[in-house]
């Protein structure tokens, strides 16, 4: 094919701000799909994304739109999966940058066409949701015109919803965005920009070809990680699979490989042939690692072996997701899981407890920290209760963090970057109203509750994102949570030492309203080491007889007894104290930053 | 086959129906009384052969014994094979003199009066009929008649029930001298009318009702009673003329003893089953007057269960309890953890371990037994 007749794009833009629906009207235009196939959202495949209305998998559709191949790379729109944002944008010539005209830009929409921008990406403007009554479309193009460096009249005006103004899109898309270059004479080369897992194709390959040409059945390598496999077939998405014989330069498309585990072809590597290999893979593999931690447990402890094989399932699609089996003295057989971020960990919550039926037990989210021992080892740690008591130095991961608020709401958002010690880097007016305020912020301070306060201090207006940027060193301590003298494993945290009172206060305070009176005085405390720094006492029961027994009720009385042991099993052991399942939630809830 | 000691007699009527009363009971019907009685009767020959002769005890239980028709209770009574203690309960409004001479012709030898309270503004809520002066005559009637053994019952943790309100039915409990008292939690039963009218105000009061069991205890021990059951007590033997006043009829039921039961809802327990007659008194009636067993659930008790019961009714008492007699059924570990806890207390003597509960072992009784109980059913 004619490199001058393919167009490779993507669209950035914000959670709402209309991209599913925008390109549910491309495929609508282009004839990809007739009205009577057109589900809504239609690249979206999982349940989940359509009902959070995110992308999280990106995926890659081929249109045809006046004698040229547009292919359409899906971008996930979140933090968390920014190194898949930067693969896809990586596989394109161009990108669309949607706004809507109503809400103007946001801090990842920010973040995503800097990226762009970084990449080399031609960028088209584009306002959307022109035909909402609260629409500003004068506003939002000055904005994006200023973003982009260029004139107004340039930002192409639309409504996705009804329509307008899409096909001047498509037309824009084929005069503006160059062709892609490439040789197609070279060694073949095609980036990795996603994947998933097909039951019974095994892995399928998302691939932009950069240089020469992959036929199927051709013996082919991911350059990175050295794995080899077969390309058992070739084809475009338009928007269903569709094999073809070959691929070649400048082109979209996948690649059924076969293999049985997504983490052996990780997005951003290189796929070459093996007949004729390239010398030097395509640049920018990152093999991307975990930042955020939680324990995850089965509210039933009879259900670990469905939570092990939910998570192997998931595992299969979401090469990002790490986990390795967990005990808990309290919490019983679960798994400590590691996840890009805090949407990441949501989403793997929800899919387990939707897709597979399961009741779970999450722990509060912990970061990695790196400690470095009296031996001078240094270690990484994922959960805070191995954390070491005799440390040298901690150090926490940094995160570079935008966050675009109206201009009244400055003050309430340099309060919380300060609250949750963070440096700030730079303030900027993105217009008269908008201003875009940069800090330096400990990833563990964002995991606990940031998102929700940042909302709900800004009446829901700011937006937000971050970068990962290093490891600082920090005056972090562990704090432990003792019941009846004995630590509770899945409650110890690491946090700031000036917010360790408080905090353990907290949490002490609360279990001892949750935690039942026992036959003993049971003291509730929150330690650093050997020091207590807050306690609380459930005082012991005074009674608890059954008022009455003879000859007439025995089996009655038995049966309540047996009843009585039996809730006696459930409750978790600590101590020697009887603690209630519902106890651990309440304080975990307590912990973990509530649901977006 | 003849070994059973115990018999309980079921006399289902009563005037009224009390707000938080959860027996099987009957109000009114006095045109049934005497068909009841023919059909106890007629089932007491059809099962009597389990009896023991003499028996130790018999006791009729209600409803209201006393509310059954005089004739007809003096009949039953008559009727009735001879006991060591035969004991009947009574309401304090039913009691005459007439009455109290009808119990002691019919070889009655213990009267178990149902006081709950002497406070006119607690009788009210419990919707008892007796007013505090009524409980008074019916023990001196009682007394006069001759009757030596006298148990008052009472409930406290009533609603509205103050600390002083129970200081001061113990106290007009207490001058009346009587051999025996049950004092029981007022347990108010989910679904019942009771618990819809006063269900809030008992929430609020938990709190400051949660020290009146010890109270209770105190008081009673403080007056030379024995706390021989987590809700009965009884004069000491040394101020009772070396008399042992424990029920010996629920004694029997606490060490796990047999025991038949007739009449309506009655429970009996001979040899590891469990039958408990059904309560529709229709079908009572006309079954036996068709010579006829009534009709009945049978539940059968295996070692594991028996000891189980053993277990949970055992430690109810202030004597020790046979560790070998329970050993199918009891936690060790628990037990260890218990006693070091101060809970529970282990002793020795030539016939083996012993176990018992210690004062505040006993105060939590239900929560220790749960603890101490081993249930082979329950999965891990």
């Amino acid at each position: 094919m004619e490199l001058d007749r393919i167009r490779n794009f993507a669209i950035i833009a914000h959670i709402d701000h209309g991209k599913s629906t925008f390109a549910d009207r491309i495929l609508e235009l282009t004839g990809a799909v007739s009205e009577r196939e057109m589900r809504e959202q239609l690249l979206d495949t999982m349940d989940l994304e359509r009902e959070r209305g995110i992308t999280i998998k990106a995926q890659a559709v081929r249109v045809r739109w006046r004698d040229h191949f547009l292919n359409l790379i899906d971008t996930p729109g979140h933090v968390d999966f920014s190194y898949e944002v930067s693969r896809s944008l990586q596989a394109c010539e161009g990108a669309l940058l949607l706004v809507d005209a109503s809400q103007g830009i946001e801090a990842q929409t920010l973040a995503n066409a800097y990226l762009a921008l970084d990449n080399d990406l031609e960028i088209v403007p584009v306002a959307n949701k022109i035909d909402l009554p609260q629409a500003d479309p004068d506003a939002a193009a000055a904005e994006l015109a200023q973003l982009v460096g260029e004139p107004p009249e340039r930002v192409l005006r639309i409504s996705a919803k009804t329509g307008t103004g899409v096909d001047e899109v498509l037309d824009a898309i084929v005069e503006r965005i160059p062709p892609p270059s490439g040789d197609p004479d070279a060694p073949a080369r095609a980036l990795v920009f996603d994947s998933s897992y097909d039951q019974y194709r095994g892995v399928v390959a998302f691939v932009r070809v950069v240089d020469g040409r992959f036929e199927t059945r051709e013996p082919l390598r991911a350059m990175v990680q050295g794995t080899s496999f077969e390309a058992e077939e070739l084809g475009v998405m338009s928007p269903v699979r569709e094999p073809v014989s070959a691929l070649g330069a400048g082109e979209v498309g996948y690649v059924v490989t076969g293999l049985k585990d997504v983490s052996r072809l990780r997005v951003g590597d290189t796929l070459t042939s093996r007949r004729r290999p390239a010398v030097e893979p395509l640049p920018g593999y990152k093999d991307v690692k975990p930042m955020v931690f939680a324990g995850i447990f089965p509210t039933d402890s009879d259900e670990y072996p469905e939570l092990r094989d939910a998570l192997e399932r998931l595992k299969l699609n979401d090469g990002s997701l790490s986990y390795e089996p967990e005990t808990s003295q309290a919490l019983g057989f679960g798994f400590r899981c590691g996840f890009l971020g805090l949407l990441h960990m949501e989403i793997v919550r929800e899919r387990l407890e939707r897709e597979f039926d399961l009741d779970l037990l999450i722990t509060a989210p912990t970061v990695a920290y790196r400690a470095t021992k009296r031996s001078g080892d240094v270690i990484e740690v994922h959960n805070p209760a191995e954390m070491p008591v005799e440390v040298d130095l901690v150090e926490e991961p940094y995160v570079k963090a935008s966050v675009i608020v109206p201009k009244d709401y400055v003050g309430p958002v340099m309060e919380l970057a300060n609250e949750r010690r963070g440096s700030f880097d730079h303030l900027e007016y993105l217009s008269e109203e908008r201003v875009l305020l940069s800090y330096a912020l400990p990833l563990g301070e964002i995991v606990y509750d940031f998102y929700d306060q940042l909302k709900s201090r800004t009446r829901g207006y700011a937006s937000f994102d971050y970068d990962l940027a290093g490891f600082q060193p920090g005056d972090l301590t562990r704090v432990d949570i003792l019941v009846g003298g004995e630590q509770v494993d899945a409650l110890s945290l690491i946090v700031h030492r000036n917010a360790a009172y408080d905090r353990g206060r907290q949490l002490v305070e609360r279990l001892r309203k949750e935690i039942p009176r026992q036959m003993f005085d049971v003291p509730v405390q929150a330690a650093i080491g050997s020091r207590v720094i807050a306690r609380e006492t459930i005082k012991a029961r005074r009674k608890d007889v059954l008022a009455k027994c003879y000859g007439g009720d025995i089996s009655r009385k038995r049966k309540l007894l047996e009843k009585q042991k039996k809730g006696k099993k459930r409750m978790k052991q600590v101590g020697g104290v009887e603690v209630p399942q519902e106890a651990f939630l309440a304080v975990l809830n307590l912990e973990s930053v509530r649901k977006r | 086959m003849s070994h059973v000691r115990h018999l309980y007699v079921h006399l289902p009527f009563c005037a009224h129906r009390c707000g938080y009363c959860d027996f099987v009971t009957v109000v009114g019907r006095h045109a049934q009384h005497g068909a009841y009685v023919d059909a106890l009767l007629a089932e007491l020959a059809l099962e009597g052969d389990v009896l023991a002769d003499p028996l130790e005890t018999v006791f009729l239980g209600g409803g209201t014994p006393t509310f059954t028709h005089p004739e007809e209770l003096a009949r039953l009574l008559e009727a009735l094979p001879d006991a060591e203690e035969l004991t009947v309960e009574a309401n304090p409004e039913t009691v005459t003199p007439e009455l109290a001479r009808l119990l002691r012709d019919g070889r009655v030898s213990r009267v178990s009066l149902g006081a709950q309270s002497f406070r006119p503004h607690l009788l009210e809520v419990l919707e008892r009929r007796a007013q505090p002066d009524d409980v008074r005559r019916a023990v001196y009637l009682l007394r006069d008649a001759g009757l030596d053994n006298i148990s008052l019952d009472l409930l406290y943790g009533i609603p509205g029930q103050s600390a002083a309100d129970l200081a001061s039915d113990l106290a007009d409990a207490l001058t009346l001298e009587p051999e025996h008292l049950s004092c029981y939690e007022l347990e108010a039963k989910a679904g019942t009318r009771f618990t819809h009218a006063h269900g809030d105000e008992l929430e609020r009061q938990a709190e400051a009702m949660e020290g009146y069991f010890e109270a209770v205890v105190d008081t009673l021990a403080g007056a030379g009673y024995r706390w021989y059951e987590t809700a009965n007590f009884c004069v000491e033997p040394d101020r009772a003329g070396g008399r042992d006043l424990r029920a010996r009829h629920n004694l029997a039921y606490w060490r796990g003893r047999d025991y038949l039961g007739v009449g309506i809802g009655a429970v009996s327990t001979v040899s590891g089953l469990r039958s408990r007659n059904l309560p529709g008194i229709g079908a009572y009636l006309s079954t036996l007057s068709a010579g006829e067993p009534p009709r009945r659930e049978v539940e059968f008790l295996d070692a594991q269960t028996q000891a189980c019961e053993r277990l949970m009714l055992g430690l109810r008492l202030d004597e020790p309890l046979c560790v070998a007699d329970v050993a199918k059924s009891l936690d060790p570990g628990a037990l260890a953890r218990l006693a070091a806890g101060g809970l529970v207390e282990l002793s020795s003597n030539g016939s083996g371990d012993h176990l018992r509960l210690t004062r505040r072992g006993r105060f939590l009784g239900g929560a220790v037994t749960a603890e101490l109980v081993e249930l082979a059913s329950v999965p891990a």
